[in-house]
């Protein structure tokens, strides 16, 4: 178990570095950042001044060991178009979009893990059919889609909330309906088959002999069990909500890393997207490698072996 | 004094723990209503083992999951019966009412000691569990019983497996758990849906024996369901013989095995699997269980009887004989029915 978990840990680290070193040099052949930040007419002189300066001028090989140093001793490098350290550029940008994540996160759990047990437990009956049928076009339909959606809606035809920017509790009413509507959906869906499945099992017929009361067998030991399948679904959802959120950010104009990345991919601003992509790498790989772990907890046949 | 409390005990073994009267329980089908069990008597006494005996398919299983209430309410529906136990109808019980007899007063195993227990909880965590449903008792003093219970269905370092979970134990060690489970608020009732079926013919001696020796120990009643004579032969005093949802014979052990009437029983009898003899093919009663559809006015199992006559097909014979030995056969209902010649040779002893 300790060998695999050390395997596991490397290969993580391995996964983000790849990403890391695959986005630096794709990013350098999108174009030269000189052109955008310089007006149209620049002297070739000023040019040359500003890529020297932003360090553009090294070849591309000692560009990248000098960046990829730098994330170990604390030096993300500058943002061109802010210059700013991009460090801090993320940290201002990051609460937003934890928050926003978290929250989506949450609902997911508190409202998909209950549907699906519910519709598990009165299977094939008009709730069961219906949250069913929903969950099925919610989880079909892409999140920037469901946020335009509700724009067109409630901002510019109902007027009831605002289309984009933060602040207010309005404000974050469609961002989470775009970005839960989905992940609920999906969990939804996997909690109710899995949770059937394990409902057939003998071992919840012996524990409603020992005199347990419904509602205890389903949640205790049917739950527990059906979880295993369901934690896989929420991390993958997760992940997918990590990267999700980088679309639905720029949708509502969410000052969260996501619009951040988005704008400063259109500006050609290679620090800040490359160490916006490694954030985002690391986070999902990170969430990957708790569903990964977390098996040998949920199930104890796993964790001996 | 002594015979006064011999009395006693002799009057509360008189009275029945458990009796079940006309019990039907039916399923919904898409052609129709099924009778698995279909009027079914039955009666227990403390500290007996009474057999439930008949192929798969014959309703023994519905029988005892009705009891406890553990059927399906969308797929099947009781159509009649009472039965009594402590003086109260289980039928008309409420859920949570069930809830308390269920482990407490009547305890169940089932057939598969491997998909008894839960995958994923400690041995301890489902001893001590029964124990927290029905009692309140700390942490501490549930682990202590745990481990007494262990020792009582004799699992050797009880205290190492409290930790363990069931896919670290054969098979044969996770229905000792299980019956340790059963046992643990001590009830009256124990009933075990085939508990040997699944294990190894070594093993199955050993939990049957364990059976007989809690019995004799903690004088409880246990309905005992087989499709093996060998089983009732080797453990019950009186037993059941099902078929197609009713008993169609019924009596002391001895008495049976030494005159069966009902051909079903004969049956049954012949195909007991002997040890020491190694016969090539192993004798079985031709034809299989059929599915009925409620009502039945005819015998169940005249399609299957070498000895059926018009009679069977026209009405259902009824249980009849004497108070140790009931039948449900037009053709040998009583004891003058016994002598009649039948095909002896196929009748195995036990
Ligand atoms: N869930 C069910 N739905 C419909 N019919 C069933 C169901 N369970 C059992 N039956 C029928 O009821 C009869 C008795 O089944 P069961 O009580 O399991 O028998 P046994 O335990 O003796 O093998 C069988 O004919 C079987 O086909
Ligand atoms: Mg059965």
């Amino acid at each position: 178990m300790k060998r695999y978990v050390l395997m596991r840990v490397l290969k993580a680290i391995f996964t983000i570095w790849a990403v890391y070193t695959l986005v630096f040099f794709l990013t350098r052949v999108t174009g030269d950042p000189v052109d955008w930040l310089t007006q149209a007419g620049a002297s070739d002189a000023a040019k040359e001044t500003l890529r020297r300066n932003l360090g553009l001028d090294l070849p591309l090989w000692d560009q990248y060991v000098k960046s990829f140093v730098g994330l170990f001793t604390g030096d993300t490098g500058t943002s061109y178009y802010y210059s700013r350290e991009v460090s801090a550029l993320f940290a201002e940008r990051i609460w937003p979009t934890v928050t926003l994540g978290s929250i989506v996160f949450v609902v997911t759990i508190a409202v998909g893990l209950p549907l699906g047990v519910l519709a598990a437990v009165k299977h094939n009956s008009l709730l069961d059919r219906l949250t069913m049928s929903l969950a099925v076009i919610g989880s079909t339909l892409p999140n920037f889609v469901l946020g335009i959606l509700l724009i067109f809606i409630f901002a510019l035809t109902l007027r009831m909330l605002p289309s984009g920017g933060t602040g207010t509790v309005k404000n974050y009413i469609m961002p989470i309906i775009a970005l839960s509507v989905g992940p609920v959906a999906s969990v939804a869906r996997l909690t109710r088959s899995s949770l059937l499945d394990v409902i057939g099992n003998d071992y919840l017929d012996f524990v409603r002999s020992k005199g347990m009361r419904e509602w205890k067998v389903v949640i205790k030991h049917g739950l527990r069990n059906a979880l295993i399948p369901v934690i896989t679904i929420l991390g993958s959802q997760l992940s997918a909500l990590i990267g999700g959120s980088v679309v639905v950010e720029t949708v509502f104009a969410w000052p969260g890393i996501g619009t951040l990345i988005v704008t400063s991919a259109q500006q050609r601003d290679f620090p800040v997207v490359v160490f916006g992509v490694l954030v985002i790498a690391a986070s999902v790989t990170f969430v990957n490698l708790l569903v990964d772990l977390s098996y040998g907890l949920l199930d104890p046949r796993i964790r001996k072996s | 004094m002594n015979t006064e409390k011999e009395l006693e005990s002799r009057g509360a073994e008189r009275k029945p723990v458990l009796e079940v009267h006309n019990l039907k329980s039916y399923y919904e089908s898409r052609d129709g209503e099924v009778p698995a069990v279909d009027g079914v008597d039955l009666t227990l006494y403390p500290g007996e083992i009474v057999g439930i005996v008949g192929e798969s398919g014959c309703g023994k299983s519905t029988v005892v999951r009705s009891l406890l209430g553990l059927m399906d309410p969308v797929t099947s529906r009781r159509e009649a019966g009472t039965a009594l136990f402590e003086d109260r109808d289980l039928f008309r019980l409420s859920e949570k009412e069930l809830c308390k007899v269920r482990g407490k007063g009547i305890s169940m195993i089932f057939q598969n000691p491997l998909s008894a227990l839960d995958p994923v909880y400690t041995i301890g965590s489902q001893i001590m569990e029964i124990l927290k449903i029905h009692e309140s008792i700390t942490d501490k003093e549930a682990r202590e019983r745990a481990i007494e219970l262990l020792h009582q269905v004799n699992i050797p370092s009880p205290e190492l497996r409290l930790n363990q979970y069931p896919h670290e134990l054969s098979g044969g060690m996770q229905q000792r758990v299980v019956i340790a489970i059963a046992l643990a608020c001590n009830p009256k009732i124990l009933i075990a849906d085939e508990p040997t079926t699944a294990l190894d013919v070594t093993v199955q001696a050993q939990i049957l024996a364990l059976i007989r020796e809690l019995r004799d120990r903690l004088n409880i009643a246990v309905i005992l369901i087989t499709h093996n004579m060998g089983v009732v032969a080797a453990i019950c005093d009186r037993m059941c013989v099902m078929y197609g949802g009713v008993v169609v014979e019924e009596g002391r052990c001895e008495e049976i095995f030494a005159n069966p009437r009902h051909p079903y029983t004969r049956g049954l009898l012949a195909a007991i699997p002997s040890i020491d003899e190694d016969k090539e093919t192993l004798y079985t009663i031709p034809g299989q269980v059929d599915v009925l559809k409620a009502p039945v006015n005819f015998c169940r199992f005249e399609k299957r009887c070498s000895h059926a006559c018009s009679k069977c097909r026209e009405e259902e014979p009824q249980l009849r004989g004497e108070s140790d030995h009931l039948s449900r056969c037009w053709v040998f209902p009583d004891k003058s029915s016994e002598k009649t010649d039948f095909e002896q040779a196929k009748v195995v002893a036990p």
